[in-house]
């Protein structure tokens, strides 16, 4: 019962969305609008310039020439259609170019996630075990300036030291592409190739999640029920696993639900730096070529993967504290 | 410093404390929160120690299973001997087989004291998991026969629920139920009943006293309450800052209390009596000035957020909660300068229907009228001319002051809203706080400087400056100790008939009620159950729910028996 409540409560918040995701189209729409040039003025600019005939032909031809109200409404028609439409920069429909890229974007924000919210949680959590002692102090300074340096800065320091260096990792790239692996050892250069983009985008989740575990490790020990499992003569260890951590793990999950929007911004900085081949590159990209189809597909693809995640979160809260009902009102 | 125990101790100490001393950090306001105290608990046998907050009988419970928050408060002296044994210098591996096996502990706020994310069962099972190597199956079993009891009902059932499930009595059965599961020698019981209704204390001080005699176990019982006390003691130790100031026999101590503390407290304990001459002026006369017909409550019928898309697909938000009808159906007429008490238990729609006279909440239906004035329905401009008539005290005074505003600011924003200028408001506010007993300098500081009982006080010179008609005060002295409680309730008595105020006030305690008001009301269920003067309603009880209010006020025997013998406390 409590599983068909779940799935409703999932189904409920889902068709919630559309209409998020609908307002956040229409105001990428419109603010897009307000950025100086188009698309055919970029493709005339770097033509060498071009006679006014040959851009308003161009303009014509993408269909800019209509008010932008109309251009809106048939926007929007496509949408509910699921029709990205076509990227003229790139001669390729917007979605399929996005479907291209989704997936390295969708691995580097998955192991980020991973490794954030996965060492946070330790690493805070033995901050707190340690509350106080220098290792404590030495967590809390190392969390506050990672916390502090701009992400661009540490992926270059990254590089620099690990791959030019060092020489341990590659300096760009998802793969080795003119090595052609495959199976295994392709999803071994890859992770290969992994490792600094994920490291120089985790740093500043894994310093935030490391001091908002500490801080709820720390309020919830001096919580009555840990005085309560004290008292049953239990071993510190076993109220630290079984009661605190639990309770602990709340407030970073909510987090987390949040930070993800942050984390394909983010993205956009750290694919650039490593030539990743994700959306973030793509919208970097499609922005200065004005390519407004392809960056409002990448607008749109974000808020759905945004409100997808949120949705997760909500239910991994459910399933993780039980004073939460779903179903009833 | 201790008084001789009077009554001898059976066949040796099950618990012998002696010159047991607890230290508090150095910001603390005072050295030592224990000072010296020995005390003996022999088997079977029960112990109240009394004191109001900050006696230190808190620290001196769970100092014995050094639950204390080391190092910062720590034992610095003395013995804890548990049939001979030390415990104030075991190591931790000792400590944790009493802990639970031993000696067990039941907390006051049992919602706070239960993992919320744990089921029941599961929270008892690991008591039995620590502390013996019993199977799955065998643990399950001792489970819910201990829930069987501590008379839980359908323990099947409870065994997987989660602590919001269940009821505040049932959550401190669970309790009882965690402390007894390894027969332990001594149950630690701190302040058990505190936040529970009469009739569940009743039912549960009556467990626990039954489960203590057939298990004979002994029990060390934390409490502020003298009628507590009365109920269930053998043996009382009074303290105060710490120090044990009276030791004895419970029967000595609650009809011959020798220390004026005790006395204080003894005398502070609100009388089972309606107080002679509280009638005041002859109100057959005056006009009603609340007139409340048929008023109705509901909450959670209307399905709440995701409106638009339930209402297109009815079937997808479907609500499981039922509605609770928190005010059903009241009828109330409040004539002018009357005191009317309001009295209920959790639940029973007393704070609600406070809530809706003071337009905190909008009634669903019927009417109420202020000197004339419907307020049903009124949109939150119309309210605004209103609310100088109808003020508020409320029952929380650490979580009613706005801990960033002065005092004085606090007082005086509301005549400033009504109009007034801020000069003329702020003196004004200065007179209140005079009249409420505090220094006029007080406008300057902040909430945080003053005593509970200090800002109940600034709480009501609040509800008084905009000089409202109708106080409705809701459970203003529940946070307060005893003996504070008997100040504010006399201050209050006091403003209103020198103001000519109309009282409603919102209680859960009878003895209050007697204490203030001509007039009760007994509410159950959001519906009157009985209405008439206090006198009256103590002599002859009409409903059985009010008689089963009037018979759960613990120590009422005791309470009764003072008044009978001509000599009350502290005048032997």
């Amino acid at each position: 019962m409590h599983g068909t409540r779940l799935v409703r409560y999932a189904l409920l918040r889902l068709l919630q969305a559309v209409p998020v995701v609908l307002g956040v189209v229409v105001l990428n729409f419109l603010l897009l609008q307000l950025a100086p040039g188009d698309a055919a003025t970029v493709l005339a600019g770097e033509a060498g310039g071009a006679p006014p005939e040959y851009v308003a032909e161009l303009r014509a031809r993408f269909g800019l020439d209509q008010p932008m109200l109309v251009q809106l409404g048939l926007y929007l028609k496509n949408i509910l259609l699921l029709d990205l439409g076509y990227s003229f920069r790139n001669s390729a429909p917007v979605l399929d170019l996005i479907l291209e890229r989704l997936w390295p974007t969708l691995l580097l924000m998955g192991a980020t996630f991973v490794l954030s919210v996965g060492g946070g949680v330790v690493v805070g959590l033995l901050a707190a075990l340690w509350v106080r002692t220098w290792r404590d102090h030495l967590i809390s300074v190392v969390a506050v300036i990672a916390y502090a340096t701009p992400l661009f800065w540490i992926g270059l320091m990254l590089i620099l030291v690990f791959s030019i260096w060092l020489d341990w990792f590659p300096t760009s790239g998802m793969e080795d592409v003119v090595a052609f692996n495959e199976g295994w050892a392709r999803i071994i250069d890859i992770a290969h190739h992994l490792v600094l983009p994920t490291i120089t985008l985790s740093l500043f989740y894994l310093a935030l999640y490391t001091r908002l575990m500490r801080a709820t490790v720390l309020e919830q020990r001096g919580a009555e029920y840990v005085t309560t499992a004290r008292a049953k003569g239990l071993t510190e260890g076993r109220i630290t696993m079984r009661h605190i951590l639990r309770n602990a793990l709340l407030p970073v999950v909510t987090m987390a639900g949040v930070q993800v929007g942050a984390l394909l911004g983010g993205s956009v900085v750290v694919e650039t730096v490593f030539a990743w081949p994700g959306l973030g590159q793509l919208a970097f990209q499609s922005l200065f070529a004005r390519d407004f189809n392809l960056l409002l597909g990448i607008f749109f693809l974000s808020a759905c993967l945004v409100v997808i995640v949120n949705l997760m979160v909500d239910v991994i809260y459910v399933l993780l504290d039980p004073r939460i009902r779903v179903g009833g009102a | 410093m201790n008084a001789a125990p009077t009554a001898t101790v059976s066949a040796g100490p099950i618990l012998d404390i002696s010159e047991l001393s607890v230290a508090l950090p150095s910001w603390a306001d005072r050295p030592q929160a224990v000072k010296q105290v020995s005390l003996q608990i022999g088997a079977g046998e029960t112990l109240c120690v009394v004191g109001e907050s900050g006696s230190g009988k808190s620290v001196m419970a769970r100092a014995i299973l050094r639950l204390l928050p080391e190092p910062q408060v720590r034992i610095v002296d003395g013995r804890v001997l548990l049939e001979g044994e030390d415990l104030a210098h075991a190591d931790d591996k000792r400590m944790r087989a009493v802990r639970g096996g031993k000696i067990a502990m039941i907390f006051q706020e049992p919602m706070v004291a239960l993992n919320p994310l744990m089921t029941i069962g599961r929270q008892i099972d690991e008591i039995l998991e620590a502390h013996t190597d019993w199977g799955k199956a065998e643990r399950r079993r001792r489970v819910v026969a201990t829930f069987e009891d501590v008379r839980l009902p359908d323990p099947a059932r409870i065994f997987g629920a989660y602590p919001h499930e269940l009821s505040g009595g049932q959550r401190q059965r669970v309790m009882i139920a965690m402390s007894l599961v390894l027969e332990p020698r001594l149950i630690i019981a701190d302040e058990p009943t505190t936040a529970l209704d009469v009739t569940t204390e009743a039912q549960i001080l009556s467990l626990l006293k039954e489960l203590q005699q057939r298990h004979g176990t002994a029990l060390l019982f934390i409490t502020h309450n003298f009628g507590v006390v009365a109920e269930i003691a053998d043996r009382v130790a009074v303290m105060r800052r710490g120090e044990v100031v009276e030791h004895g026999d419970a029967e000595e101590v609650l009809t011959r209390p020798r220390h004026p503390y005790t006395r204080a407290l003894i005398e502070a304990v609100p009388s089972l009596v309606p107080r002679k001459g509280i009638a005041g002026t002859d109100k057959s006369a005056a006009e009603p000035i609340l007139e409340i017909r048929r008023l109705d409550k509901i909450y959670g019928r209307r399905a709440q957020g995701a409106s638009w898309l339930t209402r297109w697909m009815p079937g997808l938000g479907r609500g499981r909660r039922q509605a609770v009808h928190a005010v059903n159906q009241i009828d109330l007429d409040v004539k002018r300068g009357s005191a009317v008490a309001v009295v209920g238990e959790s639940g029973s729609g007393k704070s609600t229907l406070a809530r809706c006279l003071i337009g905190l909440e909008q009634a669903d239906a019927g009417s109420v009228k202020i000197a004339g004035n419907e307020i049903v329905g009124l949109s939150r401009s119309a309210w605004r001319p209103l609310r100088s008539r109808v003020q508020m005290v409320f029952q929380d005074p650490f979580a009613s002051l706005n801990p960033r505003t002065s005092v004085g600011d606090i007082i005086a924003r509301g005549a400033i809203l009504q109009g007034e200028a801020p000069d003329a408001a702020m003196s004004q506010a200065r007179e209140l706080l005079t009249l409420v007993g505090l220094e006029p300098k007080a406008a300057e500081r902040y909430p945080h400087e003053f005593s509970g009982g200090q800002r109940q006080r600034i709480g009501i010179a609040r509800a008084l400056a905009v000089k409202p008609d109708i106080l409705i005060a809701d459970e203003p002295v529940s946070a307060l100790d005893v003996s504070v409680q008997k100040q504010v309730l006399d201050l209050l008595d006091s403003l209103r008939r020198r103001f000519g105020l109309t009282m409603l006030f919102i209680t859960h305690d009878l003895r209050v009620a007697a204490h203030v008001c001509e007039e009760i009301v007994v509410l159950k269920s959001g519906r009157i159950v009985e209405h008439g003067k206090t006198a009256e309603i103590f002599a002859d009880p009409r409903h059985e729910y009010t008689r089963a209010l009037l018979s759960s006020v613990p120590g009422r025997d005791w309470q009764l028996r003072l008044v009978g013998s001509s000599a009350g406390p502290g005048t032997d």
